[in-house]
């Protein structure tokens, strides 16, 4: 090999540097490919046959270009049809970090092959193309992220080449997805304007956006804090082999999960429940004074437990969950659906137990972020369920514990791993005592009355309450109701199922328990903003009077009033915008309101606004004059 | 492989520093995932076998396989596909190696394949018995009822590699479908299959060539003198130089060089390329790998032979 010894040194090999691992995710048209093959030709940690092979390969595609996304194709069939078919794994080395890449496509089986790439990841790379904006996979990649819990999302706005290098464009597409990623739940989010067909601020800053002042790509991920999902507190410690090489040692091989540990330590062996201390943390290299989280170590004990495979070491002031049912979110892996009536093998740290998903609380849409309602979940679904074990588990909340939190699902039959699940906790069940007022817990005034906030508001506080079946108009006449109310100067705030769904009610279904605690929830946070002396627009479905009466009575008499938006059934079949009625007509939504669920109408609301005769100005001005009447707004406000 | 250091478990707890904190080195995290990819396959499996080929990767196999097992003895036993084409060199350390481990160390060999007519030698000189490993290897495999073979593979090698699972799942005919791959999450691996398949395991699949290296240095693990410069006589053949031997002649107006050349990876003699070279030292080594222009395998004519050779050659049981 002529040259070798004389060629210069870009890469100093540095055997004590971090590990960061990214995951990527995209389809060409982003310039992903493009984006990973600039980072290793720019970083030269592409080697001169790989680069005459892509440089081979342009030629014959006829590309008058370096086409630096051949980099990263590797099957035979990826390249004839010109797609990325699995994850695939690509390193990069700094004097500073190695990187492991999950580079994972966006076209087919996206959902399946991201959560996959992410699963592992310290770092999300979210490319947005700059001339199209913020696009739903963009969201969906960020969704993903934040589902699987990597705490770092970093946003490549790309091809700023093809926008004049836009500070504009720029600013758009952050504020945008930045406004997007509040729904989310990531630890850090920071964008970078690149070209990575050009090499903008990939590894060499940009001379074309003067405007930006941030790091490249490559420096931020040279200097983002790893780790950071390290849980080094609980400690947990799955027993993988046992090691018996005579009759006076027996060493309990495995690597810490989570959190520290040291010889003389107590731990607790589940599921026996059996107390032990810790006599020597063995490794070739010699004993350990403290092993920590990712540390492959063997564990001995002062004591002659029975210890086996599948058994966990863990603190008895730090216990895990131990139990047989799970409330989860699972991601469908496999094109064969899940079926309630399989015992699927539940593949959980080194613990195997049959397992069956007793309940399907609903769906969500990665695009919308909606949650559905849904009988089962297909390949590239995402759900919440409900498992049951044969055997216990001993786990955590995945929030908490990426390594205890996890689990497959496998297919008893074909072994096929079929669902990645990430723990929540145990299934919550509702009480069946009246909510009332939590014991020792005394009831303060507010500090500032609402009075007050009134006064100087300007107008007084209230909560309209939009109820009606899906589709009616709900949502459409409270933001145009809020925008109208925003523009006179009125504090206001919109609560809607959806977003509440999110959030603060992200743990429940569609049952009628859950229902219910859903609406409970959304009158009571109605009613702080309420004494906070906002005008609350609440848009909720809410089928059952029941329920919004509850709601009614957590405000002064007045104050409430509900609003039946009011659009029957065949109309609302007929305009159907989101497809819901006639997915529900298939029988594909059960539990639908207004086909398989009843509708209980207000038999007195303050207002009715029937939708299907009125336009939606209309209804905002019917809306105003009502809290005109009731001395809500004052009259003599113009509008 | 008398320069590692095993400490013995009764013997004096050595003194460590206080830890300045929970860091680890990417080293030290590539060594735990790897010990741990092995010890959940020896959890998984009834019969695994550890595929010895007398490189560097699978000298560092072994290394792992100890340190996973330690105090114990790994449970399985190393199995080596002889081509008969292999460097001298090669041969005579494995069975040092094997000796001084003190494992169990069983060789097939592609000759016995060819004798009993499963497969047949290329036509032509210099034959390559690359492709005709694949054969003796799944025989073995079946052969010892192994339902999970360990590997050296890494995905910084080659662009089919760089799919591979660390449980990659095999049919029935040992072969690969890369397209209908089992998702691998987190780090549960699923060993789960039918009869008759079986699983090849990588627990290696995050190291870099470098990585490799560096671990070596670090270890203080022992190698083939194959690895280091050494004069040799060498014949440049299609663009690689290669070393000549009683399985690779001069063809007709070739010339032999003597050059002082070193292994970058070391596989058969007919198809693995040298390279010259002045590193005699693992520090020398490593800087020369640090500043490589060529990829490792960028030597080998048997991924040279088209775009998706090596994605061809995995799919039919391939290594």
């Amino acid at each position: 090999m002529a040259g070798m010894s004389e060629s210069t040194l870009h890469t100093e090999a540095h055997p004590d540097t971090d590990l960061l691992r990214v995951s990527t995710a995209g389809s060409v048209d982003d310039g992903k490919s493009t984006l990973i093959g600039r980072l290793l030709y720019d970083t030269k940690s592409l080697f001169d046959d790989q680069l005459e092979a892509v440089e081979r390969s342009s030629r014959q595609r006829g590309e008058a270009y370096l086409n630096l996304a051949l980099v990263t194709d590797g099957l035979r069939a990826e390249r004839e049809q010109n797609i990325t078919i699995d994850v695939a794994y690509r390193f990069l080395a700094t004097p500073r970090r190695k990187f492991i890449i999950a580079d994972t496509p966006g076209h087919l089986q996206y959902t399946r092959n991201m959560v996959t790439g992410a699963s592992t990841a310290d770092l999300a790379v979210v490319l947005v193309d700059a001339r199209k904006g913020v696009l739903t996979q963009s969201r969906r990649h960020g969704f993903i992220a934040s589902l699987l819990r990597i705490p770092h999302v970093l946003v490549a706005v790309n091809k700023m080449d093809l926008v004049d290098y836009s500070e504009e464009v720029y600013g758009q597409i952050v504020r945008e997805y930045g406004e997007f990623a509040q729904k989310l739940d990531v630890q850090s989010l920071t964008f970078v304007p690149i070209s990575a067909l050009q090499g903008d601020n990939v590894v060499e800053k940009s001379g074309s956006m003067p405007w930006y002042d941030g790091g490249t790509l490559l420096h931020h991920l040279e200097t983002v804090n790893v780790g950071a999902n390290r849980n080094l507190v609980d400690f947990r410690f799955p027993v993988q082999y046992v090691i018996r090489p005579h009759q006076d040692y027996r060493g309990f091989a495995g690597r810490l999960a989570s959190g520290t540990l040291r010889p003389g330590e107590e731990v607790v062996v589940l599921p026996g429940n059996v107390a032990s201390r810790v006599r020597s943390i063995d490794t070739p290299d010699g004993p350990l004074g403290e092993a920590a989280a990712g540390d492959s170590v063997v564990v001995t004990l002062e004591d002659e437990v029975d210890v086996s495979r599948g058994d966990m070491l863990v603190r008895r002031r730090n216990l895990p969950t131990v139990g047989h049912r799970l409330d989860a979110i699972v991601c469908w892996m496999h094109e064969k659906p899940l079926d309630r009536t399989t015992p699927y093998l539940l593949m959980h740290t080194t613990r195997q137990v049959q397992a069956f998903v007793a309940e399907l609380d609903y769906r969500i849409d990665v695009d919308t972020l909606h949650r559905e309602e849904a009988r089962t979940l297909g390949l590239n679904d995402i759900g919440r369920v409900e498992i049951t074990t044969a055997a216990p588990l001993f786990f955590d909340p995945y929030a908490q514990n990426r390594a205890t939190g996890s689990f497959i699902l496998v297919d008893p039959h074909t072994h096929a791993t079929v669902a990645a699940g990430m723990i929540r906790g145990e299934p919550r069940e509702l009480e069946e005592a009246p909510r009332t007022a939590s014991p020792n817990v005394r009831w303060e005034e507010w500090n500032v009355p609402r009075a007050e906030r009134e006064a100087r508001n300007g107008h007084g506080a209230a909560v309209l309450w939009l109820t009606g079946l899906s589709g009616a108009g709900k949502s459409t006449i409270a933001r145009a109701v809020e925008r109208e109310l925003f523009a006179l100067g009125c504090r206001t705030m919109l609560l809607d199922g959806d977003q509440l769904r999110h959030g603060l009610c992200g743990d429940l279904g569609f049952g009628r328990d859950d229902r219910r605690e859903n609406i409970r929830r959304a009158g009571e946070v109605a009613r702080l903003f309420f004494e906070s002396g906002a005008i609350v627009l609440c848009a909720f479905v809410s089928p059952f009077r029941e329920d919004r009466d509850a709601v009614r009575a957590l405000v002064p008499e007045g104050r409430f009033l509900e609003v039946f938006v009011d659009a029957d059934l065949d109309t609302l079949r007929r305009r159907d915008t989101k497809g819901l009625y006639a997915r529900a007509m298939e029988g594909e939504i059960p539990e639908f309101t207004g086909v398989s669920s009843p509708y209980e109408p207000p038999p007195a609301a303050e207002l009715v606004l029937r939708t299907a005769e009125f336009p939606v100005a209309e209804s905002v001005r019917a809306v105003l004059d009502g809290l005109r009447a009731r001395g809500i707004l004052p009259a003599n406000r113009p509008g | 492989m008398s320069s590692t250091p095993y400490v013995s478990p009764s013997s004096e707890p050595e003194r460590h520093e206080p830890r300045p904190s929970y860091r680890r080195s990417h080293l030290a995290q590539l060594e735990s995932e790897a010990v741990y990819v092995m010890r959940e396959a020896a959890g998984q499996f009834e019969r695994p076998v550890l595929l010895f080929s007398g490189g560097k990767d699978s000298i560092v196999m072994v290394h792992l396989a100890r340190k996973a097992f330690w105090p114990g003895r790994f449970p399985f036993p190393l199995l080596h596909i002889d081509t008969g084409h292999n460097f001298p060199e090669t041969i005579e350390f494995r069975d040092r190696l094997a000796e001084s481990v003190g494992c169990e160390l069983l060789v097939r060999y592609v000759q016995d394949s060819i004798d009993r007519g499963r497969c047949q030698e290329e036509p032509g000189p210099n034959p390559s018995r690359n492709t005709l490993q694949t054969v003796t290897l799944l025989d073995a495999l079946r052969e010892l009822r192994a339902d999970a073979a360990f590997g050296g593979g890494r995905r910084d090698e080659e662009k089919a590699r760089a799919k591979e699972r660390f449980f990659s799942h095999r049919d029935p005919f040992g072969q690969w479908d890369p397209k209908n791959q089992r998702p691998e999450l987190w780090n549960v691996f699923n060993g789960r299959k039918n009869r008759g398949e079986h699983f090849r395991v990588f627990p290696l699949s995050n190291w870099t060539e470098l990585d490799v290296w560096q671990y070596i240095a670090q270890e203080g693990i022992a190698l083939p003198d194959l690895y280091f410069a050494h004069e040799r006589e060498v014949v440049r053949r299609d663009g690689v130089l290669l070393a000549l031997g009683e399985h690779n002649r001069l063809l007709p107006g070739e010339t032999a060089e003597r050059l002082r050349i070193r292994c970058r990876t070391v596989g058969d003699l007919t198809c693995t390329g040298v390279w010259e070279s002045d590193a005699t030292t693992l520090d020398e080594i490593i800087r020369e790998v640090a500043s490589a222009r060529v990829t490792e395998r960028g030597g080998r004519s048997d991924d040279r032979r088209s775009e998706t050779a090596m994605e061809d050659r995995k799919k039919q049981g391939y290594f």
